[in-house]
């Protein structure tokens, strides 16, 4: 049974993506919102719409009762949860599957098992998909310590096998600082958690952010290639291409080819991300987690291959096999995107939700602008701060640098701080110029003074 | 008596955590630059401090509601 009633269980501008791609597949839409979301572009484009709650998320987009019994009154027969809120929440996949409705996305299990790192890590092993290599268990000793990181190679990471939150964490380059350190590693520990047990795994230094899209019908899964995520602040991306310039063309088809194996090895349904580090020394990548939902930078990967993905993910999670086989997925170009945020880049990203007072949009060949404002639209404050993306697709890598350059100079939002001034800035940037990035780098850059 | 605006709109919270007590109580002691209460706008918390010397009052807003940008907050005697 194919979908024909969709409930869209989140908000802002994938809410607007996911009307738009059921819209071509001729599924009728049914818009979730909040007391504070009755006036947003989605609720506006939707063939129907429900209120689930007050503005607290808690209260609304994240109440999986609330949600599937709203679904379930609204007779709808599948529900997408997007991304955030509820999307990797395999409590509210089960629930949604026991009421007979169909979850836009992996099996609750899937879910369970690929959130969990240890298990994720597990099933990325038995793909045979390189892991951050590290001790099998928890360590006692230096000699411990010292034996293992000769077999995984320096540098190494020595952290406590109790809890997180960076405590007891130290990096050795050598066995005589491995040796210093580690006492000091386990003394913290001890402290911290009551546990002096160590973990060692191996450093990667300024590592890459690189992941693969790929989408499963359950059976076979196929990847839509890498898209290159380094630009990050705060462990949030800030600008994402596809693809991956710095990868060659061996390392990219094992990463890619890796990324399929996993996939078809957990019986993956609908669309979904292994996110890899990647070290440029060494070419070695190492899985680190994989996203089982739908990802904001997600546009990059459709310019490039000319796939819609998320008409895709829907399509196989009503239960239909894959549109396209591996050698059908072809790339061209190089495209980019950048993340607008309702926040002040000049003042430590200050949130500013405000109102719209007026919308310029850039148009062109290759640029594509995916948003849920309009003229007059207030930005609710209780909600991330991501207000659309602009997305570019050019012949190659300069060629779309370039491209993003001047869509932002045609881009203009009026009424709010947005984040448009540090785009503009990272586009004119020599370094992301040359592509000399890797996760640690904008932060030092923005502490400089670069923007 | 002075009262605490919002800087800005979201949700309000009176404790640091939903489990900790509230940042201030009636009759404590303020001082200019205590922390009052929290506003959470776009999964950010704004710590919201006095700007006035003297006695808490009250909170004039319930914990974990939505405020607008300019609304009373809470009152200090000064």
């Amino acid at each position: 049974m194919t979908i024909q009633r969709l409930f869209i269980a989140n908000r802002g501008e994938i809410a607007v993506r996911i009307i738009k791609a059921a819209k071509c597949l001729g599924i009728r839409t049914i818009q979730a919102y909040s007391e504070a979301d009755a006036n947003m572009l989605a609720v506006q484009m939707a063939d129907e719409s429900v209120c689930i709650g007050a503005a607290q998320a808690s209260e609304s987009y994240l109440n999986i009762a609330g949600v599937v019994a709203a679904a379930i009154e609204a007779s709808a027969d599948a529900v997408h949860p997007g991304y955030g809120f509820l999307s990797e929440s395999p409590e509210f996949a089960r629930a949604v599957e026991d009421a007979g409705l169909k979850f836009v996305g992996p099996s609750a299990d899937t879910i369970e098992r690929m959130g969990d790192k240890v298990s994720a890590r597990q099933a990325a092993q038995a793909a045979g998909v390189p892991v951050v290599p590290g001790s099998k268990g928890r360590i006692e000793s230096v000699d411990e310590a010292v034996e293992v990181a000769a077999k995984i190679g320096y540098p190494v990471m020595v952290k406590a096998a109790a809890g997180g939150g960076g405590k007891g964490i130290r990096i050795a380059d050598t066995e005589d600082e491995l040796r210093s350190l580690a006492p000091q590693a386990q003394q913290e520990a001890a402290a911290a958690f009551g546990d002096g047990g160590l973990y060692v795994e191996r450093a990667i230094k300024s590592p890459r952010h690189i992941e693969v899209q790929i989408v499963g019908d359950g059976n076979k899964a196929v990847h839509f290639y890498e898209r290159e995520c380094s630009i990050q602040r705060r462990r949030q991306k800030v600008w994402e291409e596809a693809g991956a310039d710095c990868l060659d063309e061996e390392t990219r088809e094992n990463l890619c080819m890796a990324a399929v194996a996993l996939a078809e090895s957990v019986s993956y349904r609908g669309a979904g991300t292994l996110e890899y580090l990647y070290d440029e020394t060494t070419k070695e990548f190492f899985f680190i987690e994989m996203n089982t939902r739908i990802q904001v930078e997600h546009p990059v990967t459709e310019m490039i291959t000319g796939v819609d993905l998320v008409q895709e993910m829907i399509r196989v999670s009503g239960g239909a096999p894959l549109s396209l086989t591996q050698d059908q997925i072809t790339k061209t170009g190089h495209a980019i995107e950048v993340r607008l945020n309702a926040e002040d880049p000049f003042l430590h990203f200050m949130p500013w939700p405000g109102k719209v007072e007026g919308l310029k949009i850039p148009v062109g060949d290759g640029i594509r602008f995916d948003h849920f404002m309009y003229e007059g639209y207030q930005i609710p404050p209780f909600y991330d701060s991501l207000i659309g993306k602009l997305i570019v697709h050019g012949t190659d890598r300069a060629d779309a640098i370039a491209k993003m350059a001047s869509a932002l100079e045609g881009l203009e939002i009026k009424g709010i701080k947005t984040t448009i001034p540090l785009h503009k800035a990272l586009a004119a940037d020599a370094c992301v110029a040359s592509g000399d990035f890797h996760t640690q780098w904008l932060e030092p850059w923005l502490d400089a003074g670069n923007l | 008596m002075a009262q605490v605006l919002s800087p800005l709109p979201g949700t309000f919270y009176t404790k640091p955590s939903p489990e900790a007590e509230v940042f201030k109580s009636e009759g404590a002691a303020v001082a200019v630059g205590d922390t009052i209460a929290l506003v959470e706008v776009m999964k950010t918390f704004i710590e919201i401090k006095s700007e006035i010397a003297g006695t808490f009052t009250s909170y004039l807003i319930e914990d974990g509601t939505p405020v607008q940008a300019g609304q009373a907050l809470a009152e200090v005697a000064g």
